[in-house]
């Protein structure tokens, strides 16, 4: 069957085609006229310029390639947008994005739903009027998809996450730069994610991997955040108050919320006012009885740290600080789940549980205290993710 | 002007006069994507049918812009819908779902000087459903493919005598599938047995021989606008169910935000009652639930029905100005909620 599927693509793409676009009068028209003229197979080329739309793009042709000249060259600015929720929205399988960037989105930038085996390659989405609450939320919006590969994508100011990846499995995000976003790079709701090589820089928090109740897939797990940079996360939180990530406190390295079976190893993280890594259960009240809010099976480890905690930015984070002897922790757990969440924190740095004895407890009863990893092993180490060779052989 | 000259164009109106259009099933069932509207033979004016073609409506439809709209639908010959459950009409392949969209000068007198913009046709093919939108001249005389869509700028005279004026958005063929779609395909959105009980129309779809199966639905939808239809959760429920939970829904292209609107939905969280924003950024106007009971300003579900700002405004397509009196009746419902 699926070498029946190979077949066939692999039969149009013998016959693949180019469909090129210049900039100019009717960009838009034109534009959105190839993205659906598109055969499977196909590369749509946007030749260099800057192309003023007015109207959100969107691609639902399986296995189209849309390929500009470069995230300098080729710009997509939706400034004038009087519509639609995205810059440019993907809802097709095997879809290739590289080479171009996306500006000024008055929603997310771009978008991709329900779109297995997308590549983000060498592609820019920046609000360019720097960090501001009415950015829009999300600058790669890869949702409810298998297999995400994200590589050297550049995202500046969303108001939400940079880079979210949500509801999906089997992820890379690597060689990556996020900056001036709420939260640099987020894995939210996902199965299946290697975060590896990136910077995540003056954002307000760098590096989230959370999960959210009443969701149709929840129960995020198997996350590995690796070999990354995660500094100077110092922009104040900007983002619109009610959304999750509007309680990111300014300066947090990584933060990991309500997932279980994720692995943070091998990262410099440093200058970040608040944190260098947060384990934290969701807070907030829930219905959800499918839902579990704590964080479970964490590893720490191996991560080289810069300075941190000298400026927690969260409602009794200076009481805290102070109770602590004036420093606040590099490594923070707030203790949801006690022994049996198996967290595993061994930074040789300052780590610190709260102690909260359950999930929904306000911080002003936490109990503070240094940490130590329980004596139980912990868990093992988590596979590499592997993206099909097509994939990879686009991202080249 | 001579004699014959003159003759020559009477005998020439005389013909497109009685020229009546015939449906071209076989188009309908090709593969072809015509240019030209009046190729299908479905439609003798923007809001005028052709033999075969039936006009329907819906008890509460989707709003657009204050545009009114003209339903038709032609079902191939001999064949007819049926009506299983509450929900969906299943139309046998062949069927042509049409929808025109247009503005009078003044709303006050909407059968006079209107202009139909568009006609969206939902054909249902063997490989199942096509969208296909068509965009009218100025005249009005001809309406061609449009699969990129269009802005077009519109004004008209408002009800309350106020001038309005909007850039009026053809959707492009994607944008179609945007609030058509099911999992991964194309499906109408509109004829629902529900939404179609009015009473009477299900019979008289019925005894012209275009319907089998029921004649009535279980839990028919209120006229979102007639108070001696329904209670006002009734309404605002119908409003939210035609307006919303096309995308809204589990298996609709915002599944994702777990926010769930249709008729059936338990008044639950995933309704918005006390639930939190998924992935809406500024969308969520700095408030924390959907729906917060009884203080329907502190909901974002009415904030976001109210705005016109995209990135803000739901739904995302279809709407550039606010439907003040459906904003209303959604807060009187959240208002009343304990």
């Amino acid at each position: 069957m699926q070498a029946a599927a190979l077949a066939v693509l692999a039969a149009a793409q013998a016959q693949a085609g180019t469909i090129r676009v210049e900039p100019g009068d009717g960009a838009q028209d034109r534009l959105q006229a190839a993205l659906i003229d598109a055969k499977p197979g196909d590369t749509v080329e946007i030749a260099a310029g800057r192309y003023d739309l007015t109207d959100g793009l969107s691609l639902d042709v399986a296995g189209v390639t849309v390929k500009g000249a470069g995230p300098a060259a080729t710009i997509l600015s939706f400034k004038g947008q009087k519509g639609a929720g995205e810059g440019l929205l993907v809802t097709s399988d095997d879809v290739v994005l590289r080479d171009f960037a996306v500006e000024d989105s008055r929603g997310d930038g771009i978008k991709s739903k329900g779109a297995d085996r997308i590549v983000y390659r060498n592609v820019r989405v920046e609000w360019t009027g720097g960090p501001k609450e009415t950015n829009g939320a999300y600058g790669l919006y890869p949702v409810e998809s298998t297999d995400v590969l994200i590589d050297g994508a550049v995202v500046k100011g969303a108001s939400d996450a940079g880079i979210y990846v949500g509801q999906s499995k089997n992820i890379i995000v690597r060689n990556s730069t996020a900056m001036y976003n709420v939260a640099g790079i987020e894995i939210e709701n996902s199965y299946s994610a290697d975060v590896h090589s990136n910077l995540a820089m003056h954002n307000t928090g760098g590096i989230l991997v959370f999960d959210l109740p009443n969701l149709p897939q929840q129960g995020g797990h198997a996350i590995r955040v690796f070999s990354n940079r995660v500094e100077k996360n110092d922009t104040p939180n900007f983002a619109p108050k009610g959304n999750i990530v509007a309680s990111v406190p300014t300066g947090t390295g990584v933060m990991v919320m309500a997932n279980r079976d994720v692995h943070v190893f091998g990262n410099v993280i440093g200058d970040n006012g608040t944190t260098n890594v947060m384990v934290v259960a969701y807070q907030s009240a829930f219905t959800d009885k499918k839902y579990d809010p704590s964080a479970r099976n964490i590893v720490v480890r191996d991560n080289q740290h810069g300075r941190a905690g000298w400026a927690p930015a969260f409602p009794g984070g200076a009481e805290l600080a102070a109770a602590l002897g004036g420093a606040f922790p590099s490594v923070l757990w707030d203790g949801v789940g006690g022994a049996a969440a198996n967290v595993h924190l061994k930074d040789p740095v300052m780590t610190v549980s709260l102690n909260l004895p359950a999930q929904g407890t306000p911080i002003t009863q936490a109990q503070p205290a240094a940490y130590a990893a329980p004596a139980t092993a912990p868990a093992k180490d988590l596979p590499t993710i592997v993206m099909p060779a097509a994939m990879e052989a686009a991202a080249k | 002007m001579t004699r014959a000259l003159a003759l020559g164009l009477f005998w020439l109106g005389l013909v497109s006069a009685s020229a009546v259009p015939e449906v071209n099933e076989a188009l309908i069932l090709s593969d072809a994507m015509p240019q030209r509207l009046q190729d299908f033979g479905l439609l003798v004016d923007g809001k005028t049918p052709a033999p075969g073609v039936v006009p329907y409506h819906l008890n509460t439809p989707l709003f657009s812009d204050y545009a009114l709209k003209f339903r038709f639908v032609h079902l191939p010959k001999g064949k007819k819908a049926k009506a299983t459950g509450d929900g969906l009409l299943d139309f046998p392949v062949g069927t042509v779902l049409i929808k025109s969209f247009g503005y009078p000068a003044d709303m006050r007198a909407p059968d006079r000087d209107l202009r139909i913009l568009e006609t969206r046709l939902l054909i249902h093919r063997a490989g199942g459903w096509v969208a296909l939108p068509y965009v009218w001249n100025a005249e009005g005389t001809e309406a061609r493919l449009k699969r990129a869509g269009q802005r077009i700028d519109v004004s008209w005279t408002h009800s309350d005598g106020q001038v309005r004026s909007i850039s009026y958005a053809v959707p492009n063929a994607n944008q179609c599938k945007g609030c058509h779609v099911s999992g991964a395909a194309i499906t109408p959105i509109g004829p629902k047995v529900r939404n179609l009980d009015d009473g009477h129309q299900l019979q008289a779809l019925a005894k012209a021989g275009l319907l089998s199966g029921r004649t009535a639905a279980v839990h028919p939808m209120p006229v979102w606008d007639r108070p001696e239809s329904g209670s006002v959760t009734a309404r605002a429920r119908a409003y939210l169910d035609a307006n919303c939970s096309h995308c809204h829904n589990r298996a609709g292209p915002a599944d994702t935000s777990g926010l769930w609107l249709d008729w059936d939905q338990p008044a639950d969280t995933n309704l918005g009652i006390g639930k939190r924003p998924t992935a809406a950024g500024r969308g969520s106007v700095g408030l924390e639930f959907a729906i917060k009971p009884g203080d329907p300003a502190a909901s974002y579900l009415v904030a976001r029905m109210a705005s016109t700002e995209p990135g803000i405004a739901m739904p995302e397509l279809g709407r550039s100005v606010t439907h003040d009196e459906a904003v209303a009746l959604v807060s009187q419902w959240i208002g009343q909620m304990k």
